[in-house]
């Protein structure tokens, strides 16, 4: 997917002027956050509470040994006829995939959804190399078919609302508008059936990968990830290294939360635990199998600051919990992951000097550290990458210069008196009889832009304290 | 004998310049809950733009010189979830892995409180002495309420003020946009945020929107009074606990 990550602040005005976009996010809400806050309260608060716990033991203790456990599953779903494959970029990681096709003759690719090979820019690959790609997830086809990049990663098209895609409908498959969700889905599983038979690739994305029996686990709600993994004579599972948990133990506790952390369901609606091709005998499967394991970024955050990032498990509950992300959508974050969790991982994957604006475009709430499923210090680490960009230069001089006005005169307690003594005065001044300011100076436009300044009350606590005062007036 | 408690306030940069008042009314709640309250003169901020900001250096400066000022006291109170949240959650970030900066930074971690969580659990104010007349519904604030857990000591307090009637509204844990810098550098998202917040107290028909932090105070006053609304009133916790005077 092309970065547009630089364009952070137009695309978040863009959006809040967008009035059908605003209605759209406005219906999203917290919808999700109200099922999950249901679902914790159903599984029992302090139960969920330790279930985090868990779950972020276990991811931490796959990250602390990721080549070895990486290297078991290689070998465990090797030894059960998979092929297990690597590729250190988005590049790569499409070679791979069309390689294997060039191989194999395949011509048609069913999918579901995957963000990796959105991080790839898959489909264009593929398509370039004359192999078609069809989404089959309801929301990644409906954006196949508006050419849109998705802006949630469980729910890719919530920012279109059903007139839109029932507009969309009309226009590809030509058939009489409905706008009956039952009629619509039926007709959009009408339009993928034929695809779904004639595919000769599956391809999916791998929620996690088990290391013990070198297994890929996939959770989907609508079917089509059984389809896609089953029908077709070859499947391909594209994922991050990272997704490597230890044993089917840990799925059967990571997989407790991450439903309820995402939808609020307590089980997706199906859970598959594919290990292996079809084997003699089978009466389903595919004849072959393929693990494309992408690192594309992943290995810089061992062992670094960020490290913690990697336990991440692709629910979407920070950004379903982020009131940054809930005012300007997804798009706005300009590449594959948004919200707190896309405004690490852009930096990082793509580079901290192309993401400028997403670590600093947030609260630090909280909401989405609360929320996560293993505990991920989001704002912890979007404060990180904030010290990475002013160690590397990357924060305008005119930033950097009242800061360090600011913490020389905050050092300083006497000048510091003086400074704020005569800001006192001056903002009370501005503010006039009103008590408020409509239009600060310099970068006090950025709040005035939106809203007042109330404006002080005219004399220091500070002086008022020392000339003896010790009760309010 | 029972020793009076000796409390440091932390009075806060942004009350200090904008809003003496409260800093005043909490020195009368910690009095009036039996304690000896001293204010360092030469206290200045508590370095959070600075953490905020990826400045490391800045905020080491400061919270050096916030450690020196207070580590005295048997107790540091702030009238801001933020602020108390920097100093017990963040220093011991700030000077992790210093041996000595770090034991200094827990100690005083473990001795500051938010104003309310003081006045509730550790120098109980039984007697509220504010009255108040309205309803008033409860923002929580970001940083008091997930990284200190305020969440149930002011609506206690504010529970014992005269004629005061406390009600809910919808998505009171919910940012409301503030977020130090964030303010100014996104100034139209966080007006966004604001706007949401605003309609949320408006609906909740509350006479008063009461939170502890200046930060958030500052946001959603501004932004109520810049789309019209004169009426709502827009106090800080420890004005309505320490009654209007």
């Amino acid at each position: 997917m092309q970065l547009a990550s630089v364009h952070f602040r137009q695309r978040a005005s863009g959006a809040l002027a967008d009035a059908h976009l605003q209605r759209t996010l406005e219906r999203f809400g917290s919808g999700f956050a109200d099922k999950r806050a249901a679902a914790r309260q159903a599984y029992g608060e302090g139960a969920f509470e330790e279930l985090r716990d868990a779950c972020a033991v276990i991811r931490d203790r796959a990250l602390a040994d990721l080549d070895a456990w990486l290297l078991r599953f290689e070998e465990e779903a090797t030894r059960r006829g998979a092929s297990v494959l690597w590729a250190e970029d988005a590049a790569e990681a499409c070679a791979r995939v069309l390689e294997i096709c060039a191989r194999h003759g395949l011509r048609k690719a069913i999918k579901s959804k995957s963000m990796l090979s959105e991080e790839a820019s898959l489909n264009e690959a593929l398509a370039a190399a004359g192999v078609q790609p069809v989404e089959t997830d309801l929301g990644e086809y409906i954006l196949q078919l508006a050419g849109e990049p998705p802006s949630h990663i469980i729910a890719p098209a919530i920012h279109k609302d059903l007139g839109q895609v029932a507009e969309l409908f009309v226009k590809h498959h030509g058939r009489p508008k409905s706008d009956d969700i039952a009629q619509m889905t039926r007709e959009a599983r009408e339009m993928l059936r034929p695809h779904f038979l004639s595919a000769d690739l599956g391809i999916s994305g791998g929620n996690f990968l088990v290391a013990e029996t070198g297994s890929v686990a996939i959770v989907t709600n609508e079917g089509n990830g059984r389809m896609v993994t089953t029908l077709p004579r070859v499947h391909i599972a594209i994922t991050g290294i990272e997704k490597v948990i230890p044993t089917l133990e840990d799925l059967s506790t990571l997989n407790r939360i991450l439903p309820r952390s995402a939808t609020g369901q307590e089980i997706e609606n199906y859970f598959s635990i594919l290990t292996g091709p079809k084997r003699a005998g089978d009466t389903d499967g595919p004849e072959q199998l393929y693990v494309v394991l992408v690192d594309n970024g992943r290995t810089r955050l061992v062992g670094s600051v960020l490290q913690e990032m990697l336990r991440c498990i692709r629910c979407g509950a920070c950004m379903n919990h982020c009131p940054v992300y809930q005012t300007v959508g997804g798009h706005s974050y300009g590449w594959v992951y948004p919200g707190p969790m896309g405004s690490v991982l852009t930096p990082v994957f793509q580079g901290l000097e192309n993401a400028l604006d997403l670590p600093q475009a947030a609260t630090l709430c909280g909401a989405c550290h609360v929320a996560c499923p293993v505990k991920i210090p989001l704002p912890e680490l979007l404060r990180s990458l904030r010290e990475m960009q002013t160690q590397r230069g990357l924060r305008p001089w005119s930033e950097r210069a009242a800061f360090r006005a600011w913490a020389f005169a905050a050092a300083r307690p006497r000048l510091y008196a003086l400074a704020t003594q005569f800001a006192a005065r001056a903002l009370k001044w501005m503010g006039g009889r009103r008590g408020r300011i409509a239009r600060l100076p310099l970068a006090g436009r950025g709040w005035t832009e939106g809203r007042d300044f109330p404006a002080p009350e005219g004399k220091t606590f500070r002086e008022l304290y020392r000339g003896g005062q010790r009760h309010k007036t | 004998m029972i020793r009076v408690m000796r409390v440091g306030l932390f009075v806060t940069c942004l009350v200090d310049l904008v809003r003496p008042r409260i800093g005043f009314a909490a020195l009368e709640l910690l009095e009036a809950a039996g304690c000896e309250v001293i204010v360092p003169p030469s206290q200045t901020c508590c370095g959070q733009p600075g953490w905020n900001s990826g400045d490391r250096p800045a905020a080491r400066v400061l919270a050096e010189k916030v450690i020196a000022e207070f580590e005295a006291f048997d107790y540091v109170v702030a009238p801001s979830g933020s602020c108390a949240g920097m100093i017990k959650v963040h220093y011991p970030q700030l000077f992790g892995g210093e041996g000595a900066w770090l034991a200094r930074a827990e100690a005083l971690a473990a001795r500051t409180h938010e104003l309310t969580d003081f006045l509730l659990n550790v120098a109980p104010l039984e007697r509220v002495p504010g009255r108040f007349a309205g309803t008033v519904a409860y923002h929580d604030s970001c940083a008091g309420l997930r990284e200190l857990g305020v969440k149930h000591q002011p609506r206690a307090l504010l529970a014992r003020v005269q004629d005061l009637a406390l009600r809910e509204m919808k998505d009171s844990e919910v940012c409301c946009g503030f977020g130090g810098t964030f303010s100014i550098k996104f100034g139209e998202i966080s007006a966004a945020m604001a706007q949401a917040k605003c309609e949320r107290i408006r609906a909740s028909g509350a006479d008063a929107v009461v939170l502890g932090d200046l930060g958030c105070m500052l946001n959603i006053e501004g932004r109520l009074r810049r789309t019209g609304d004169e009426h709502t009133r827009v106090l800080h916790v420890a004005e309505v606990l320490a009654g209007e005077k």
